[in-house]
Order: C-alpha cells, then structure tokens, then sequence
C-alpha cells in the first residue's frame, strides 16, 4: 500500500470516528477548548503510530491467546510516557486534559488499529496507518473543537473572537456546546455531511420496512 | 505460526514484554521526575502570587524571585491559632498531612462546611511583607464543589479583612460552566469583599444571580456562576469554613491581636 494512501485515506474516506464510529468518547469529552484538543491530538496521533509500531514488530511473535494482551501492555506503556512527558513539558495542558490522557489506553481507535492492521502489516505501513489514523481523529476532533469553542465562549485557542454580551460585546454563548453532547450532535451531522459527499459511505440499511400488508380502508 | 501458542513461547513472550515496557515506563518516570516537580512547585507559587495580586510583578521577574523575595512562610496551629514550630515550613506537604488520621482532626458533619472531611493539625500560610509590616496573607483553601475538590488560595489585606484575591489552582468542575471559577471576570469580584462582618462572623459568601451594590451587605457577597449553581455553593461554603472557627479564624484574631 502506498504511503499517502496510509497516511490520507483515515482522514475522509475512512475516518476512524465518522465511518469506524470509534473514538468518539475523548471526542465528546476534550473538545470543549482548541488547544486542550491540539494537545491531545497529538498525544493520541504519537501513541497510535508507536503502537502500531511496536505491535507490528511483535506481530509474528505474540502469541493468538494473549495478543489482546500484548497489544494492551504496549499501549498503555506508550500512554504512560506521554502523560510523564505532558506533565514536564506542558504542565497547564496537562492538568486540564487530567485523566483523558490516561484514557486513551481504552482509545477503540488505538486498539482497533493495533488488531485490525498493525498484527497483519510490516512495521513501517503499521506505522503510517497509524499516523493516518491519528490524523483522521484529529481531523474531527478540531472542527469540534473550533465549533464548540467559538461558539461556545467565544474565543479561539483562548484569544477572544466574539465579544461577549457579559463582558460588553454582542455575542450570548451557547452554554449547550460547552457540554458534552453537543458534541454528540455535531458528529451526527459531520457523518451526514460526509456521506453526503462520499456516497459509497452509506451502509446498507439493516432491514427494510415491509410495504403496509393491511388493507386500505376503502373509500366511503 | 502454530509454536507461538506454546507454553513456553507464550511465557518468554509475556516476561520479555513486562521488562521492557517496565523499563521504559519506570526510565520515563524517573527521567522526567524533577522537571515535573519544578513544574508542580512552580505553578503552585504562581497561584499563591496571583491570589495575592502579583501576577504581574512575577510575570516580569520571575515566579521564583518573587516568591523568596516577597514571601514569608509559615505554618500555624489551627487548634491554638497562632504560628507553631512543630513542622518544618520547607518539607511540610500539607495535602498529605490532610489525609494522614494522625495528623488530622475529623469533622463532623455540621462543622464540615466544605467537605472536606477532616482538616490538619497544622496550616501554611503565606505572609506577604511590604515596608511597613505585613501587605497581604495568603491563606491556603479547599473544599468539594460538584464534582471535585477545590483547591486554591485566598489572599487577605493587612486588615486582615478585605479580600485581595481568591483564585484556584486544581479542580475538576466542569469546563465552561463551574470551570468558570477560574474566569479572570469573575475571580476579580472578590476584590475588595469583606470576610467578617461587623460582630466577627464569617459573612463572606456566593450567592445566586448578581448582587446588586445597593443592597444591604453587599460587600459580603460574591455573585454565583450561571450554570453552576451547586460549584457556587461548595466555594461559598468552603469560604465559610475556612473563614470560620475550625479554620483560620482564631489566627487572624490572634494576628490582629499581635498575640499570634
């Protein structure tokens, strides 16, 4: 597989949270400010591309019982030195991202990855399916966020944009999006937008509704 | 691939896996301890300075400078209220003496305003010196608000009445609504509030809505955060119990007093 195939295909056509549908708790739960979400963005892009890394790299050796195991041992080290590396170099950050970091151990899209291509793939395609995995999340996470923020308090990466009505402005916030499931709905209608343009994305429906057997009430 | 399912295969793979993932972690850990340490010990003097209205001066100079140069630390007794020499200030780590059943008094349910549980035997405060004697004083506070425990500090001016600022270092509230304690606009209300009133009550507290100047103790009155109604209580209830008599209050009688 070529490598901008790797690295773009997670981004729109197989986005891990609009069409794998995974992910989506840390995208409910850290998107309230832009640069909390840059940060975990990263955090979270760094952690998959590693474990896809270092899954591959064991892959031929992990045994079929335990490689749940394995795969869970090795994400939750990488997500052990990311959070030791954010508390020394972005301490702020850190301390409102608090136990996000430590849960993207249970990320679906880092385990999804490491079962679903990293123990089929050598290292390096691992890799950048990982990245672009990453990059795919990041993607949705950031329009989330620049919604949520924006409209929510006003302001980007804490820099004002809307002048606030309680401090003299214009703009009343919308507190609904500060909560969690405004990101609910924003993701509902980012995956309708998607498949909009991306017709091949619409899933087969489940079942069809049976045409109506009762007889039509004749008219009088 | 059929030998990997082996006994023995699966146990290599499972003990080398541990060493090397322990290996990373615990060199991770160990590597970055200092740094995060500076870090925690840095933000905690920023808060005490930002409580106490020199953020600005520790922007320019440094939040180290400052804080040796301007701050006088020390730890008080709460049952006697007055300065004691039992701890020593630089090791003391109070939040651990908090939770230690030894080192710590339990409250009951009616004295504990702020849920906290049960408070320490000994307290830091944090003395501001100016030319003429004591500027302001930075009293450590926390208490439970609704989904976490506050921490933070409360600055007093050498009236040991007026509030100066109040401002939280760590919690878990949620972002944009009781996360709104940390709100520049709003911290800035408690500017200039009074704490007792006129017969020594704690009066100080959050109320909810606006407060409007006109009315009747309005200097001891704080407005509640929109959205937040139950933050707003537990902050206003942790004033008020760190305000009142199992808290600082026989201290900042005593210091008034001269006699602590």
């Amino acid at each position: 597989m070529k490598v901008k195939e790797l690295l773009f295909a997670p981004v729109f056509s197989n986005n891990p949270i609009a069409l794998q549908i995974l992910g989506i708790c840390s995208a409910l739960a850290v998107t309230s400010k832009l640069s909390v979400t840059l940060v975990m963005c990263i955090a979270l892009t760094s952690v998959t591309a590693f474990s896809n890394l270092f899954v591959s790299l064991v892959r031929n050796h992990a045994p079929g019982n335990i490689r749940i195991i394995v795969q869970m041992t090795i994400i939750a080290s990488l997500v052990i030195v990311v959070d030791e590396v954010l508390k020394a170099y972005a301490y702020e950050i850190s301390k409102q991202l608090s136990v996000f970091v430590g849960l993207i151990i249970t990320n679906c899209i880092v385990m999804g990855r490491a079962e679903a291509f990293a123990m089929k793939n050598p290292p390096l395609a691992s890799f950048f399916d990982g990245v672009g995995n990453g990059l795919g999340y990041s993607a949705i996470l950031i329009a989330l966020a620049v919604i949520r923020e924006l409209f929510g308090s006003g302001t980007l990466l804490g820099y004002q944009i809307l002048p606030l009505a309680t401090e003299g402005g214009w703009y009343t916030p919308n507190g609904l999006l500060l909560m969690p499931p405004s990101a609910f709905f924003l993701i509902g209608l980012f995956i309708w937008g998607i498949r909009a343009w991306k017709k091949d994305q619409i899933e087969e429906p489940d079942y069809k509704m049976a045409p109506n057997t009762k007889p039509q009430a004749k008219e009088a | 691939m059929a030998n990997n399912d082996s006994i023995k295969k699966t146990l290599t793979v499972t003990i080398l896996l541990c060493i090397v993932c322990s290996v990373v972690v615990s060199t991770a850990a160990v590597l970055l301890r200092p740094v995060q340490e500076v870090n925690k010990s840095l933000d905690f003097k920023r808060n005490i300075l930002a409580a106490a209205g020199l953020s600005d001066e520790a922007a320019s100079k440094g939040v180290e400078v400052v804080f040796n140069d301007r701050v006088n630390t020390r730890a008080i007794d709460f049952s006697t209220g007055k300065f004691t020499d039992a701890v020593a200030v630089a090791k003391y780590d109070q939040r651990k003496a908090s939770k230690d059943p030894a080192r710590s008094e339990d409250l009951s349910a009616d004295q504990d305003l702020a849920k906290i549980g049960s408070r320490e035997e000994y307290g830091l405060v944090y003395m501001i010196e100016g030319d003429s004697g004591l500027d302001t004083i930075v009293l450590p506070i926390r208490g439970y608000g609704l989904w976490s425990t506050l921490y933070g500090f409360m600055a007093l001016d050498s009236d040991l009445n007026t509030v100066v600022g109040l401002g939280f270092y760590e919690h878990g509230e949620t972002p944009g609504l009781g996360g709104e304690v940390d709100n520049p606009a709003w911290k800035a209300l408690w500017e200039g509030k009074k704490a007792y009133g006129e017969n020594g009550e704690a009066e100080l507290n959050v109320i909810k809505g606006m407060v409007d100047a006109g009315t009747k103790n309005a200097e001891h009155k704080v407005d509640g955060l929109s959205g937040a109604t139950l933050t707003s209580r537990g902050v206003g209830n942790l004033v008020q119990f760190w305000l009142g008599e199992d808290g600082y209050k026989s201290f900042l009688t005593n210091l008034k007093k001269g006699e602590a």
